[in-house]
């Protein structure tokens, strides 16, 4: 039995180790995401707190006032108050000052982390030579449910794993074992056969995702500002570009190792800068520039600011323009480089 | 009969290999035309080169007198050797799908019953035998009413009846005015469907013609076999060729007679001899210096 075991297992192990290509990306993944975790999370511990700063500038200043030395808390520049008000109002700011004279800040009552912030905040002042009083106004508002902050995100993941493997995997499988040569011998377009398979891939998961939502939504009563139709336009330009970037990567792979391995670095940084389980908001600057590269990242941006800010068409325009240039990109590569036999 | 395929000086160098060597034929209409060779003559690889699935390194290949283009992948229909199909379509639903990539069409129950796929229509593709999944494959090269049929080793792995049945039906196309280029290793199919052949080795034509003609140009005697394990005695004296792969030794000879007498003293028996016309194996052999069976 033993020798039996062994022959496969040896077998097998000559296997992956002469498949070059796999071989490389089971090494250079791990790499990858090693540098990459350490690129997101290298700025030590995150802070307690987090106060918003209105003023003009794009960077807060801590000699300019006591109160910016506190320690343990995060000060965000703002320079639109609507902005920052609607943020301490759902809980996403612990609390929003502006230093400058008419000196105020904005507190919600309902919010344990603004009691305690302010009494810093108050505190800090007292001890400003020549203080003033600072104004205080109270913002109502129910806080954003983390659920009703994720749904969206994980809705997203769900999605961006459909079509990167359902659609990368199964063109490899069919190059690989020749169902494409037999397409190829027939009228049929390169573009034909990368259309059809958005068109399957972009109903199924449409499909899917409405019934996930509409289940979860139900359950457990999920926050939905915003209009449906948005939020399916979204989604459906979403998915195209997804569907897209996985015929990129499918287009003249062959092994299905190798094309795991590349879905998986497409993926994991995705799931890991989007926006997915977390807000970017806060990390450095080349983090969330880095994030922008990624469709996961403009989807999930433009379904929060419907169901949780209310936003309507023309706030997602953005959004949306450069969704329909990536997806528009991503198929033109994918036509012109598509192989459809084997080398 | 006008010439509907002509491949003029094909060349395809892979690194290390030249797989085809300045390769040029011509096939006219309503006739079989057969490439060949052993495996990795290039046999193949000129097909595909021909179907437009590689593209060569120089060349040229004309459809109809014209450069092979949309009209030729309209009118051709293509067996491939080594192909999968989607799994979980049924046999129905997949000569459904490649019928409506195609502008011509023929007419799918006739095409269904050519190929007797009637009983067969609902399984899933997974679950066909060789020879059926054969059928459909060549099924699926006819759903376009072609002008042209490629059938690249149709009859690999297939049982003797199997591949007697798969003859039927070629011929039958072909009966119909249906052009076929047919590529093979089999010198049995070869000679029985082909009004003409090619003969590849190493990449290149090293024969071409009918093939009664070709073995009527090279010999004019016949064959006479013997197992190895007869002979007894030592066969210097007379001209012979040893065939390993099968454990027969062979004797062309035009004097029968007189061959017979001369084996009488070094053989332990002759109940085991076959005489027989030279065929497209010897051809082969005698062009090569090796086998068409590797």
């Amino acid at each position: 039995m033993l020798r039996r075991i062994y022959a496969i297992f040896h077998a097998r192990n000559l296997e992956f180790v002469r498949d070059r290509s796999s071989l490389s990306w089971n090494i250079v993944l791990p790499v990858a995401l090693m540098f990459g975790l350490s690129f997101i999370f290298g700025g030590g511990t995150p802070p307690e707190y987090t106060v918003g700063v209105l003023q003009s500038g794009d960077t807060v200043d801590p000699g300019s006032h006591p109160f910016l030395r506190t320690r343990h808390v995060q000060f965000v520049p703002f320079t639109d108050l609507d902005e920052g008000v609607t943020k301490v109002a759902r809980h996403q700011l612990d609390l929003l000052v502006r230093l400058q004279p008419p000196a105020r800040y904005w507190v919600n009552p309902e919010s344990p982390r603004g009691y305690f912030i302010e009494s810093a905040l108050l505190r800090s002042s007292l001890q400003t030579q020549g203080s003033r009083q600072i104004e205080k106004a109270q913002i109502s508002g129910t806080a954003v449910r983390y659920i009703d902050w994720v749904l969206p995100g994980i809705l997203g993941m769900n999605m961006m794993f459909s079509c990167l493997f359902g659609v990368g995997y199964v063109v490899v499988r069919y190059r690989k074992n020749g169902f494409l040569k037999r397409l190829r011998a027939t009228p049929l377009r390169s573009f034909e056969f990368v259309a059809a398979q958005v068109a399957s891939r972009l109903t199924l998961i449409i499909a899917i995702t409405a019934f996930v939502y509409t289940g979860t939504s139900w359950f457990l009563d999920t926050r939905m500002e915003g209009n449906y139709g948005t939020l399916v336009l979204i989604t459906v330009l979403g998915a195209i570009s997804l569907i897209s970037l996985g015929l990129v990567v499918a287009a003249r792979v062959t092994s299905e190792e190798l094309a795991g391995g590349l879905l998986n670095l497409v993926t994991w940084p995705m799931m890991m800068l989007s926006g997915v389980w977390f807000s970017l908001e806060g990390t450095g600057e080349w983090v969330q520039r880095s994030a922008e590269v990624f469709p996961l990242t403009h989807i999930l941006e433009a379904a929060r600011a419907v169901m949780i800010d209310g936003a309507v068409l023309g706030d997602v325009l953005p959004q949306i323009g450069i969704l329909v240039a990536m997806s528009m990109l991503f198929l033109t590569v994918a036509a012109l480089i598509f192989r459809w036999r084997p080398r | 009969m006008p010439t509907v395929l002509e491949a003029r000086e094909l060349v395809k160098q892979y690194p290390g290999v030249l797989a085809v060597d300045h390769v040029s034929f011509s096939v006219e209409e309503g006739t079989c035309f057969g490439l060949l060779g052993p495996n990795g003559a290039g046999k193949t690889t000129t097909v595909e080169i021909i179907e437009g699935i590689i593209p060569p390194d120089s060349g040229q290949i004309l459809y109809c007198g014209e450069p092979t283009g949309r009209r030729f992948r309209e009118e051709a229909g293509i067996q491939f050797q080594n192909t999968a199909l989607q799994d979980f379509l049924t046999v129905r639903e997949t000569i459904q799908l490649f019928q409506s990539l195609y502008d011509r069409k023929a007419d799918i129950r006739r095409v269904i019953e050519e190929c007797s796929l009637g009983d067969l229509l609902d399984r899933d593709n997974r679950k066909l035998s060789g020879g059926q999944r054969q059928r459909l494959l060549l099924a699926v090269a006819l759903v376009n009413r072609p002008r042209l049929v490629f059938l690249d080793e149709p009859t690999t792995g297939l049982d003797p009846q199997a591949r007697r049945n798969f003859w039927d039906l070629v011929k039958r196309i072909r009966a119909e005015g249906t052009t076929l280029v047919l590529t093979t290793h089999y010198m049995d199919e070869a000679h029985v469907l082909c009004d003409e052949i090619a003969i590849m080795d190493a990449g290149r034509i090293i024969a071409q013609g009918r093939p009664d003609a070709l073995l009527q140009h090279q010999y004019r005697n016949v064959v006479i076999e013997l197992p190895v394990d007869d002979i007894s005695g030592d066969l210097s004296g007379i001209e012979h060729r040893v065939l390993d792969n099968r454990g027969v030794i062979e004797i062309a000879t035009n004097d029968v007679n007189t061959t017979l007498k001369s084996l009488a003293t070094h053989v332990t028996g002759l109940n085991r001899m076959k005489i027989r016309q030279p065929n497209l194996e010897d051809l082969f052999l005698d062009l090569t210096g090796h086998s068409l069976r590797t």
